[in-house]
């Protein structure tokens, strides 16, 4: 058995995003004699944060009513809104976006940093007298007796062959009676825990968006703070969901990205070069003129909602925010979410911990008495829609389920296929040819990483791993033409030698924890495992 | 280091000598943390910070490692950490104590001072402290002066060693490795001593999770710089911080004889 060092809290994180960090206040608040221990892969919290951000501030209302006296840095509300259906050329204003998008309308919400707002988040936790730990990966699952008891941190200092490095250190047991799982999107531990107790079994497959994100600053006679813009069409084709965002909020920052759904087909698609590009749109490309571009990161969000939700607890835990799926899509919002479902989970943990019960199954009663289920349910049959029949049918859709509907419609349209099954061969998609960055707008995939500050230690083990080596060639390359080389954010994977004897290299140092190769592997090949605490982004503030 | 003017730890010499205590001071400096890009502010005053993630400069981290190795080979008995800064650097001597610093005095300033203000506070910890060796980074990778160090030894009269690349302690002395152009310089230093950190002399310690667990008991000593009575008014004035030009994009060459032609015909360097 193992000899490590071992911790004993009441409840223990995994995760210090909105999830996370509200479980841990609510559960100070409504237990306060509960220790409670967080822990953040991150090197600080908020430094793996990526998000739009305009959110919904209703579950900060409930979590700590007077937020605006505690210095919060909710500062930018939104002013004003515009969406756009775009051709190449012509961007179309959709009218009475009220009326027609009700689920997307932002008065009374804020654009901001969701990083500075999780750092202050986590400022209020500890102030409560959470415990939290950046720049430590839970990289294993504690099961005893079928119960879930806690997690452990990775080992720090093993050398890439998988040796004791000279400043070799090892992991930690963090022992819960209970563990919260706020991994966000495709949590790698959540993963284990799904598969272990079965948590999907009757539910739709998980699907799931890129979101690949930059900031700029831009002269302050150009910056209308509170202007909230988004985009769907070009440059995507029909059966391609997504879109673009952009916002103005701070000073003189503007929040721009791309989303592209992971259920995509042609395996030519590039989705850092459809973000690119769409900056070159009409629409967008007067926002950009003149300013710098200050950060880039990426991150995948989940879009099944509803129907995709697994189980959310089993013996010893519960699954919250992203890494259960609570965002809502059309609304392309899970911030507010996320934190209600952490809420909502803290609560059920306080009662359970005062009963001594195994699994914190209130929950689950708990979320469906909560305008949380209420929020999610209406909006249910949005994205798959837009699967089923593409974006302009989907679209019309889904202004008959908001307008005529008004989300109560007595069906729910069902995800068929799981986004890695989606991707028809290379022989059969049509290729696609993207501009060259210009430099002033547009950039190349190097020079945007470098603006994401990522960084791993070298030495160490590589952290995105084949399950089997062989299947690369006859699947990822025979068939698709390596589609991870164009879907990875961070230019990881590329191929060696491909006139001759392609192979796969990982520049696994560059890799900014979006997940999506976990995602979209047509034959779920690769497998996300925790790098070395510490490793990866570092988002600053404004991201 | 002969005729030393008045040596403000002379009254120490003997009990360095006869003693059984060997007290350790690393001054450890709360920086941009080296993985990310800094920019300069839009109207070019500085380097702008705000948001960024900060962490202990790498060479105070490798000066820690070194005064712990000291220690725990039982040339030291203590290792104090000090910082100079605002509120947050802190965090930083939390940090210096999770990798294994004993305590931690944090002399709380505006902002950031000047290298001739740190080693002025410093020089009065160490009249308060009274250790007999001090391990300095050889410079903070935020403004690069490498001057602290030098200051300090300045103004206590004690001898330096600085780059070090390996540093031994024996009857009083202090033999230090230093880093120079083309080699190796070893220097034999009475101490009391000042020391500067090279990137060679150790790799530095993960600071564990349980070991930041109890780091967060150890004692943690805060003072004002104004009660040092050091005058921390900046004399140094910044001009301007501007980016550094862009690279030109670099070609790939498919020959030898490509890149010959290149940098005869291009570049026109041969
Ligand atoms: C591109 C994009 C745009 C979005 N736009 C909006 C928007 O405008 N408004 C809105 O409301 N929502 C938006 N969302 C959704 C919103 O950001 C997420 O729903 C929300 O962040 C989910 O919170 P979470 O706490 O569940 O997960 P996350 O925010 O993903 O946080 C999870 C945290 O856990 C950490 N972690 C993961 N695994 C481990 C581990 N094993 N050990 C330790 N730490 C770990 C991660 O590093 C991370 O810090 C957007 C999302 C994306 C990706
Ligand atoms: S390697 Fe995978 S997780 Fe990392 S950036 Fe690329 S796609 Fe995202």
């Amino acid at each position: 058995m193992s000899t490590r060092e071992a911790m004993d809290f009441d409840v223990v994180v995994v995760g210090g995003g909105p999830a996370g960090l509200a479980a841990a206040i609510r559960l100070r608040q409504v237990a306060p004699d509960a220790t409670v221990c967080l822990i953040e892969k991150g090197s600080e919290i908020g430094a793996h944060i990526v998000s739009g951000a305009v959110i919904e501030p209703r579950a900060l209302e409930e979590l700590l009513p007077d937020w605006r006296d505690l210095g919060s840095p909710l500062k930018t509300e939104v002013t004003g809104e515009e969406m756009y259906f775009l051709t190449e050329s012509r961007g179309f204003k959709v009218p009475a976006l009220e009326k027609v998008m009700p689920h997307i309308a932002n008065h009374g919400n804020y654009v901001v940093s969701l990083g500075e707002v999780c750092r202050w988040l986590a400022e209020q936790a500890e102030a409560l007298g959470v415990e939290i730990y950046p720049g430590f990966a839970a990289s294993e699952v504690l099961i005893e007796q079928n119960r879930v008891v806690g997690v452990a941190t990775g080992d720090m200092g093993v050398t890439r062959e998988g040796e004791h490095g000279p400043n070799y250190a090892e992991g930690m047991e963090l022992r819960g009676k209970y563990t919260l799982f706020a991994e966000g999107c495709r949590g790698s531990l959540t993963k284990q825990v799904m598969a272990h107790y079965d948590l999907r079994k009757g539910v739709d497959p998980q699907t799931y968006g890129l979101g690949i994100k930059e900031v700029w600053e831009i002269p302050a006679a150009n910056h209308r703070p509170g202007l909230v813009l988004h985009s769907f069409g070009w440059p995507l084709d029909d059966h391609t969901y997504g879109g673009a965002w952009l916002y103005h909020f701070g000073e003189n920052l503007v929040s721009y990205g791309f989303v592209t759904g992971l259920d995509y087909q042609n395996t030519w698609i590039s989705p850092y070069d459809e973000m690119q590009r769409t900056k070159l749109h009409p629409v967008f490309k007067p926002h950009f003129e003149g300013g710098r571009r200050l950060i880039y990161g990426a991150r995948a969000l989940s879009e099944g909602g509803f129907q995709s939700i697994p189980r959310l607890t089993f013996p010893g835990g519960a699954l919250i925010g992203d890494s259960a799926g609570f965002l809502n899509t059309p609304k392309i919002k899970g911030t507010h979410t996320a934190m209600k479902s952490g809420m909502l989970a803290a609560e059920a943990v306080a009662d359970a911990l005062k009963t001594e019960q195994v699994e914190p199954a209130s929950f689950t009663s708990r979320v469906r008495g909560s305008w949380l289920y209420d929020e999610l349910k209406t909006a249910r049959n949005v994205r798959p829609a837009f699967s089923r029949w593409g974006t302009k049918l989907g679209a019309l859709y889904s202004g008959f389920d908001a307008m005529v509907m008004r989300g109560k419609a007595p069906w729910t349209l069902r995800f068929r296929h799981a986004d890695n099954e989606t991707l028809t061969p290379a022989s059969t998609s049509q290729p696609i040819s993207y501009p060259k960055p210009d430099g002033k707008i547009t950039f190349d995939k190097p020079s945007s990483v470098f603006l994401s500050n990522t960084n791993h230690e070298e030495n160490q083990p590589v952290h995105l791993k084949l399950r089997n080596a062989a299947l690369w060639k006859t699947v990822n390359w025979d068939v698709f033409r390596a589609p991870e080389s164009r879907y990875c954010p961070a230019g990881v994977y590329e191929v060696g030698d491909e006139a001759s004897d392609p192979r796969l290299v990982i520049n696994a140092q560059n890799c900014v924890h979006c997940k999506t190769c976990d995602i979209k592997d047509p034959a779920q090949n690769i497998d996300w495992c925790t790098p070395e605490g510490g490793g990866g982004p570092n988002y600053p503030g404004g991201m | 280091m002969q005729g030393r003017p008045q040596d403000p730890a002379s009254h120490r010499r003997q009990r360095v000598s006869g003693k059984k205590t060997m007290k350790i001071l690393v001054p450890v400096k709360r920086v941009v943390d080296y993985n990310i890009k800094v920019r300069p502010k839009a109207d070019g005053t500085g380097v702008e910070t705000a948001g960024l993630k900060m962490s202990m400069n790498p060479f105070d981290e490798i000066a820690v490692e070194e005064a712990l190795r000291l220690r725990e080979k039982g040339a030291a008995t203590e290792v104090v950490a000090v910082s100079i800064g605002v509120q947050q650097a802190q965090d930083t001597l939390r940090t210096a104590m999770a990798m294994g610093a004993d305590r931690a005095i944090l002399v709380l300033t505006e902002e950031s001072p000047e290298p001739l203000a740190v080693a002025k506070i410093l020089k009065a910890i160490v009249e308060r402290e009274t250790p007999d060796l001090l391990i300095l980074g050889k410079q903070a990778i935020d403004d690069d002066m490498n001057a602290t160090g030098q200051m300090l030894a300045g103004l206590l009269g004690w001898p330096q060693g600085t780059f070090a690349s390996k540093v031994e302690l024996a009857d009083g002395r202090a033999e230090v490795a230093r880093e120079v152009d083309g080699g190796t310089e070893v220097v034999s230093i009475a101490l009391p001593a000042i020391v500067t950190a090279d990137l060679r002399l150790n790799e530095p310690r993960y600071a564990s999770l349980p070991n930041i667990m109890k780091a967060k008991k150890k004692p943690l000593e805060t003072l004002q710089a104004s009660d040092l009575g050091v005058d921390t008014t900046r004399r140094l004035t910044v001009v301007s911080v501007a980016e550094p030009p862009a690279r030109k994009a670099g070609v790939k060459v498919g020959s030898v004889e490509e890149l010959v032609e290149k940098l005869r015909n291009e570049a026109k360097v041969i």
